[in-house]
């Protein structure tokens, strides 16, 4: 479409050249096109009749010669024609110069589609909206950032998709020669590693050095990041490779196909040997963290559970298991167990043992959950990661059965192995088994409904009543609850019906607070493409770490109802201060707050509402009388339906 | 595992039943309650949640509380009688036993299966 540039100088050459002549590059550039004030100071006895331009000759006789300053097309635009045959959607980004190239290939001659850019007012923020996006459409988004200053805001969000396994490409400017770069403030944003801040969390980084390196760092990255265990990746993008036009590098550019690859699977042996374990066990137990990638994944646990009538537990980091099944039970089942399989569990030390944070000298005391003879089986692909510096990977446990590969894809030859090694006598049993546990299911839920009801109207408003309030009035939507930070005691697990994989995301990962706003925002623009309703149980302190998420969500038209649990604290810490307090037998210093100093948000209290409302939002609070809160929440959802997010800032109980 | 040997021995060893005649000030007590931070992991009602079980209309004897809340060694951090005293926590007991009796929740259509 654009001619080469035959004389072959780029930028470089070009700013060297400049240099070396003794004239400073500006000046240089000025002379070739006229700048704005030239232009205005330009005399003004002009003819009445313009001579045409060259340009206006040569549309005229039909042969239009592109007026491109930089000589041919632009490295950036052949960046954009990789990007294209990956689509990816959206890039939410905050722009800065580093990337000013790709960015303006992206809005122009990317006609900004796939990806899409989305204003970001906050790195951390574009990285948190790609993680949730993921969990809802299974595709990734990219995300371009300063490769300093703006990777450094965008690290918590990397290390929250890293440790949630969830990908996200990570496109980080930098201006890599010294010798070229323009002095000061883009200097002060050039590094020679940059992504060596990200490199203990991300599953891969590259920094290509010329356009078909990047064409294959890109697809490389893509499959990386796309390969279970799913991982954030990141690619340092020179500013002149950015900038200079293809020229000499053109000749035989090509970019490599996706494909998309395949996950990795249990070994058949090991397969075996834990389906054995597992239909000769009295009492099997599956624990579930990550194991369901896609909504397949939901629906080969429940073949599994129900052939072998086993409980299962759903640690909650996706929906794994409907918890309206007969079979879903509560962590402490554990206990029962004779052999427990775990699969894709974060912390499978942390599933059989119990940690309690009240030993003497300030050290915790470890205890087991299990009895001593229980087997163990394990289906990790996180296994397979190899990162070392950061702890995600949490505490060893030794287990009898271990597969390193994905959970989902090994299911599928578990069930039959499970199918063959069933026994006509122990299929008879299952019919008995189901009855029990029926009535047990029955009897938990009956209880979480009791424990529900307590102080159902007190005010602030308890959380059980938060979210009851809420499930009533979006429980005949096809409702998808997008993030549920802050702590409301697992009320909607408890008691919402889930029962669809995108119902319910799972939490950040990392617990690195701050991913419950932006991620929401990510999620609901998924699901807003999908015309599904999207709701956030969105707490104070997650909020206020990037607010100007809010401001991307109205820009964007992204339809969300956040509902916000406001404790006024940051909930979790005013507990672990007044533990400390209590160990050490002293007072704990509340100030003039209602808890520990430093730990609430109070004095004055924060006006979500008007926050959010500054921002394009339609906004109501604050709302501590229960019997307001339901209207309140109908009121709110026909702005949502009607396309623009809205929040309710609701006083709540702490947890 | 600790803490119910603990709450056997206070139940064995008090005089005061569940249901019997509550000596404490119960306006007093939700101040203790509120100013030694058992809300934090009660809740203001002391309705419980993720963070601490349910402690309003508690089942167990005043004792039994008491002796629980200067000794735990369990998820619950202890409060000696220095930082709570046994009279503040009679109070707080009383607290407790004045919250409002939770509906049947069959009664709250909210919370219909
Ligand atoms: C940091 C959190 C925390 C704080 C603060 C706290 N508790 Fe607790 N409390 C707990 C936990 C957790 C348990 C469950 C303990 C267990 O299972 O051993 C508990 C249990 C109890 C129990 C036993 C309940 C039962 O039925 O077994 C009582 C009584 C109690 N707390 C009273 C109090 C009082 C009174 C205060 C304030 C002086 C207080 N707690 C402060 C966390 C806390």
């Amino acid at each position: 479409m654009i001619e080469p540039k035959k004389s072959g100088t780029d930028r470089r050459n070009f700013l060297k050249g400049a240099a070396v002549a003794g004239v400073a590059p500006a000046v240089a550039v000025a002379a070739a096109v006229p700048s704005a004030e030239a232009q205005v100071a330009a005399p003004r006895h002009l003819p009445s009749a313009l001579p045409p331009t060259v340009k206006t000759i040569a549309a005229e006789v039909g042969d239009v010669k592109e007026m491109n300053r930089i000589g041919g097309k632009p490295g950036s635009d052949f960046m954009v024609d990789v990007l294209k045959t990956l689509d990816i959607k959206y890039t939410p980004s905050n722009c800065a110069s580093s990337f000013r190239a790709l960015h303006e290939s992206i809005i122009n001659y990317g006609e900004n589609k796939a990806p899409e850019f989305l204003s970001c007012m906050h790195e951390e923020s574009g990285v948190a909206m790609a993680h949730g996006y993921f969990k809802i459409t299974g595709k990734p988004l990219m995300t371009m950032v300063h490769g300093t200053v703006g990777l450094q805001h965008a690290t918590m969000g990397i290390y929250n998709a890293f440790c949630d396994r969830v990908p996200v490409i990570i496109i980080g400017g930098n201006d890599m020669d010294a010798a070229s770069r323009p002095p000061g403030v883009p200097t002060f944003h050039a590094a020679q590693d940059i992504n060596l801040i990200v490199r203990d969390y991300t599953k891969w980084d590259d920094t290509p050095t010329s356009l078909q390196a990047f064409a294959q760092s890109m697809v490389r990255g893509y499959k990386i990041a796309m390969t279970p265990p799913y991982g954030p990746v990141a690619i340092s993008l020179d500013a002149g490779l950015q900038q200079e036009p293809i020229g000499a590098h053109g000749a035989g550019l090509y970019i490599p196909k996706f494909n998309m690859p395949s996950p990795p699977a249990g070994e058949m042996g090991a397969v075996k040997e834990a389906a054995r374990l597992l239909v000769n066990a009295e009492n099997p137990v599956i624990v579930a963290d990550r194991s369901a990638r896609t909504p397949e994944g939901v629906q080969l646990l429940i073949q599994l559970a129900e052939l072998l009538q086993a409980p299962v537990v759903d640690q909650g980091n996706r929906m794994n298991f409907p918890n309206t099944h007969y079979l879903s039970r509560p962590a402490g089942v554990v206990s029962t167990a004779d052999v427990i399989m775990g699969l894709e569990l974060s912390d499978f030390w942390g599933t059989v043992n119990a940690y309690t944070d009240n030993g003497d000298d300030g050290i915790g005391v470890n205890s087991t959950k299990i009895k001593p003879t229980t087997k163990l089986i394990s289906i990790s692909s996180v296994e397979l990661l190899t990162k070392s510096n950061y702890q995600d990977f949490q505490r060893f446990q030794s287990v009898d059965v271990s597969m390193p590969a994905d959970a989902q894809a090994t299911l599928p030859a578990l069930i039959e192995a499970v199918k063959s090694a069933l026994t006509s006598e122990r299929r008879a049993q299952n019919d008995q088994r189901a009855e029990k546990a029926k009535k047990t299911y029955a009897d938990i839920r009956a209880r979480e409904r009791a424990a529900a009801a307590v102080a159902w109207d007190a005010s602030p408003i308890s959380t059980a009543r938060l979210c009851m309030e809420l499930y009533g009035q979006i429980k005949n939507e096809d409702w998808s609850l997008v993030a549920s930070e802050g702590n409301v005691s697992n009320w909607p697990n408890r008691l919402w019906a889930m029962e669809k994989h995108h119902q319910w995301l799972g939490r950040s990962g990392g617990y690195g607070v701050g991913y419950g706003a932006p991620a929401s925002v990510g999620a609901a623009l998924a699901n807003r493409d999908l015309g599904r309703f999207s709701v956030a149980i969105q707490s104070d302190g997650d909020l206020m770490f990037a607010p100007g998420v809010l401001w991307t969500a109205a820009r964007h038209k992204i339809p969300l109802l956040s509902v916000m649990h406001n404790n006024r604290a940051w909930h979790q810490e005013t507990m672990h201060v007044q533990r400390m307090a209590s160990f050490r037998n002293r007072p704990s210093n509340y100030g003039n707050d209602a808890g520990p100093v430093g730990t609430m948000i109070q004095n004055p209290d924060i006006e979500y509402h008007k926050l959010a409302e500054s921002m394009g939002w339609w906004a109501k609070g604050p709302i501590k009388d229960p019997a307001l809160l339901g209207p309140a929440i109908k009121e709110a959802m026909a702005v949502v339906k009607s396309g623009q997010p809205a929040l309710l800032n609701v006083w709540t109980q702490p947890r | 595992m600790k803490k119910y040997i603990l709450i056997a021995a206070a139940i064995a060893a008090t005089t005061l039943g569940a249901g019997a005649a509550v000596a404490g000030d119960a306006t007093k007590g939700g101040q203790t309650f509120r100013e030694k931070g058992c809300w934090q992991c009660h809740g203001f009602e002391g309705q419980g949640g993720s963070a601490g079980p349910r402690l309003a209309n508690t089942q167990l004897p005043e004792d039994a509380l008491i002796a629980f809340v200067h000794n735990s060694n369990g998820p619950m951090p202890p409060f000696s009688e220095k930082l709570v005293s046994d009279a503040q926590l009679s109070d707080v007991y009383a607290y407790l036993q004045s919250r409002q009796k939770p509906a049947d929740p069959k009664t709250i259509p909210l919370l219909q299966p």
